[in-house]
């Protein structure tokens, strides 16, 4: 589903990336981990269209199509959805208005119809209430004073509403409490399915405690270093990254 | 991406929808302004002699005066003498019954979204329809006079309502008011004049819709509305006119009268032509607006949304006469390419236990300039007096500007005052939030102003809420990028 080979980014002509290699297929779920800094984030951002990154080398195919050629909302559009490390606030904009703004734009792209309000409500309730988020929150200004782990919520809720294929969550898990960190780690395994891909970006094993990755990838000084399986994640816990890097380097 | 680009600048092309003329055969004065030209217009308008000394009066007066240059806004000067004062659709003077209305007439309105035959028209909107110098039509007059509002062209209620007319008629914007209003008293051609009787609910929305057509016309209206004690009125402006690259001129006076435990609700859509992305041609609009609540809990509000011409320049007034009553101000400003706007509005408390509001909403895309400038007087009799204004700016792009300029003026201790001002602007993460969900730039653009907006748009009667949205994400098409 998602191919990415020898990707090369910059930002203003400072190299993020130096050649990134990973293959995603249907149904699998990657997670991400590497020091601060390393260009998780980043990566993240290239996948989803960000502008500000130049991409100088390399290529990324999303369902045969070349990925890095597509605008931001074509790649929405097309399945790709990006639950960002710091949600956005959009003051004055509904909560409400913004989820189905969004959700019709994505159906309309599906050649789906726009949903009528009744049955907006219903939809968006059912999720809303999926990852315990109060209703005071949908009718509130989008993210605007929701504390940190509201945002995060709000972004899952977007997750389960959108239905994308391939879903980058970039660190979903950081600064949530334990019962938030479920709803995420539910969330993803609810909506994990034979057509569906996630990649989690995180530091943490807590939520490759319930959600089970198929492989575990070290991203390091803008390549990935290291890939595994879930016993990887278990071993970077143990011991750092530093033996790593070590490796690497030797 | 290019392609998309591409679109984008198609948009901007064609983001003006009310641009084209109306080819109707029209009886002009020549430009140049005098005495004989005010006497002409009043005796095309066949008034009585009252008015047309009135006219020279203020005409004298303004030819004493010299333009302000207060406003923060920016322009060649006007040549006074280079416009025509009059322009009309040939045929006979003044509004006829609606078959008798050119058909071209009809075609145009029809074509601006504003059907003139009474079974087409939206549902509860009477509307007058003004063009160039005259009132061509005016809808749901029987309707009205059952219920005994007038509703009329104000040279029709010159002639059949002058002591209405003589009355009230620059008792709240006087000819002498300001260089604006001398010029419109002297000339002004056409506009609507309303008449609500003592504890009458006007059955229907009242609506005038402004048309320039001919070039090199200024377009002079005036509008008096007269709500008496206890009744209520609600009335919307619309306003378009042609692309031209000649810039017009636009001054308008209005004046409203609210007597006792009256309500007056008047709603403006602004959408004069803007000029181009350099800025040739467009709409100067230099407005006199006020309202006098002259009578005990009297209530008038204003609610504009102004998203054309090339210069804006109104403030919307309150005299807070009365004890007890309530002046309310909510604004929309939008400016891009090159527009200016200096708007805002003046709350003069004078009455005891008076209060107001102020919600204004400036936004700048492009180039454009927005300035909010707003007076609030509390003066030494006007115990109690309260007013809360909120001042909200947007900025759209790197170019755009905005400036607040709040004049508070406190005479009376017991006065309770707010004032919140922000700035913000649509910053590219949240553009490219909104488009990771799958969002187009456009309609991102288009539901963070509406959302800016929105305590400003749940003022606008229902039936244009939805249009002045949409007016807005036409006229910001485009405008990021
Ligand atoms: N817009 C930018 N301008 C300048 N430098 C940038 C920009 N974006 C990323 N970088 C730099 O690229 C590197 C990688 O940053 P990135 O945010 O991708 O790291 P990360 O792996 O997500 O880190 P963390 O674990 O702290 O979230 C950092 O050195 C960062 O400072
Ligand atoms: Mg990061």
């Amino acid at each position: 589903m998602l191919t990415v080979k020898d990707l090369r980014v910059s930002v203003d002509e400072q190299p993020i990336l130096n050649g990134l290699n990973l293959e995603v297929g249907e149904g699998e779920v990657h997670a991400i981990m590497g020091p601060n800094g390393s260009g998780k984030s980043s990566f993240a951002h290239v996948l989803a269209g960000r502008e500000g990154y130049t991409v100088t080398g390399g290529e990324v195919r999303f369902d045969d199509q070349d990925l890095l050629d597509l605008s931001v909302e074509e790649r929405a559009r097309k399945g790709l959805f990006l639950a960002l490390q710091y949600p956005v606030e959009l003051p004055g904009v509904s909560n409400l208005v913004f989820l189905r703004e969004s959700l019709n734009a994505i159906r309309a792209a599906r050649g789906e119809p726009a949903l009528d309000a009744a049955t907006f409500m219903k939809v968006v309730r059912d999720k809303a209430g999926q990852v315990n988020m109060s209703p005071e929150l949908l009718k509130r200004s989008v993210n605007a004073g929701f504390s940190g782990g509201e945002k995060k919520r709000n972004e899952i809720l977007q997750l389960a509403l959108l239905e994308p294929r391939l879903a980058i969550l970039d660190e979903t898990d950081s600064g949530l409490d334990i019962d938030a960190l479920r709803v995420v780690a539910d969330g993803v395994n609810v909506l994990r399915s034979p057509q569906r891909a996630f990649i989690l970006v995180t530091h943490y094993q807590r939520l490759l405690d319930y959600v089970e990755p198929d492989y575990v990838h070290v991203l390091s000084g803008g390549r990935i270093v290291r890939s595994g399986d879930k016993s990887l994640a278990l071993e970077l816990e143990r011991r750092g990254y530093g033996w790593i890097a070590g490796e690497a380097a030797a | 991406m290019s392609a998309e680009k591409q679109g984008v600048k198609e948009l901007i092309r064609r983001e003006y929808q009310q641009g084209f003329v109306t080819d109707i055969q029209t009886d002009t004065l020549p430009p140049g302004l005098d005495e004989g030209v005010v006497r002409a217009i009043s005796a095309k308008k066949q008034e009585p002699d009252w008015m047309l000394d009135w006219r020279l009066a203020a005409f004298r007066h303004w030819s004493e005066q010299t333009e302000p240059e207060w406003a923060s806004v920016h322009h060649a000067p006007i040549d006074y003498q280079s416009i025509s004062y009059y322009a009309a659709p040939s045929a006979r003077p003044g509004p006829a019954s609606l078959d008798e209305v050119d058909p071209k007439l009809l075609e145009t309105y029809a074509k601006l979204g504003i059907p003139l035959e009474e079974q087409k028209a939206l549902a509860g909107v009477a509307v007058d329809a003004v063009f160039d110098s005259v009132s061509v039509a005016t809808t749901f007059k029987k309707k009205l006079a059952e219920a005994g509002v007038i509703f009329c062209a104000i040279s029709e209620a010159v002639r059949e309502h002058p002591e209405l007319v003589k009355q009230y008629l620059g008792s709240v914007v006087s000819y002498r008011d300001n260089f604006f209003a001398s010029l419109n008293a002297a000339v002004f051609s056409d506009g609507t004049f309303v008449y609500v009787p003592k504890g009458v609910r006007c059955p229907m929305e009242l609506s005038t819709y402004f048309r320039i057509n001919s070039a090199n016309t200024g377009q002079f209206e005036r509008t008096l509305i007269i709500a008496e004690e206890g009744s209520h009125v609600s009335y919307l402006e619309g306003c378009t006119a042609p692309m031209r690259d000649e810039n017009q001129l636009h001054a308008a006076v209005v004046e409203l009268v609210a007597l006792d435990d009256a309500r007056i609700k008047y709603s403006t859509v602004q959408n004069w032509y803007p000029g181009d992305e350099q800025g040739r041609g467009g709409i100067y609009n230099f407005v006199t607006k006020r309202g006098d609540c002259r009578g005990a809990r009297s209530h008038i509000s204003w609610t504009q949304v102004e998203t054309g011409s090339a210069i804006t320049w109104k403030y919307p007034s309150c005299i807070l006469r009365g004890d007890g009553a309530v002046g309310e101000f909510y604004s929309v400003a939008v400016t891009k390419g090159r527009q200016q706007a200096d708007t805002g509005t003046k709350m003069i408390h004078i009455g005891r236990n008076t209060r107001s509001t102020i919600v204004s909403k400036g936004i700048s895309a492009g180039h454009g300039s927005n300035a909010y400038r707003g007076l609030v007087r509390i003066t030494p009799k006007a115990e109690n007096a309260r007013n809360h204004t909120q001042c909200d700016s947007l900025l759209i792009g790197d170019r755009s500007a905005a400036h607040t300029f709040p004049y508070i003026e406190v005479r009376n201790p017991s006065a309770k005052m707010e004032h919140e001002a922000t700035t913000s602007k649509i910053g590219d993460d949240q553009l490219f939030y909104c488009r990771s969900r799958g969002l187009s730039e456009e309609d991102a653009v288009s539901m963070i102003v509406n959302g800016f907006c929105k305590e400003v748009f749940k003022e606008l009667p229902m039936e244009f809420a939805a249009e002045a949205q949409k007016l807005l994400s036409v006229s910001l098409e485009g405008a990021v990028g």
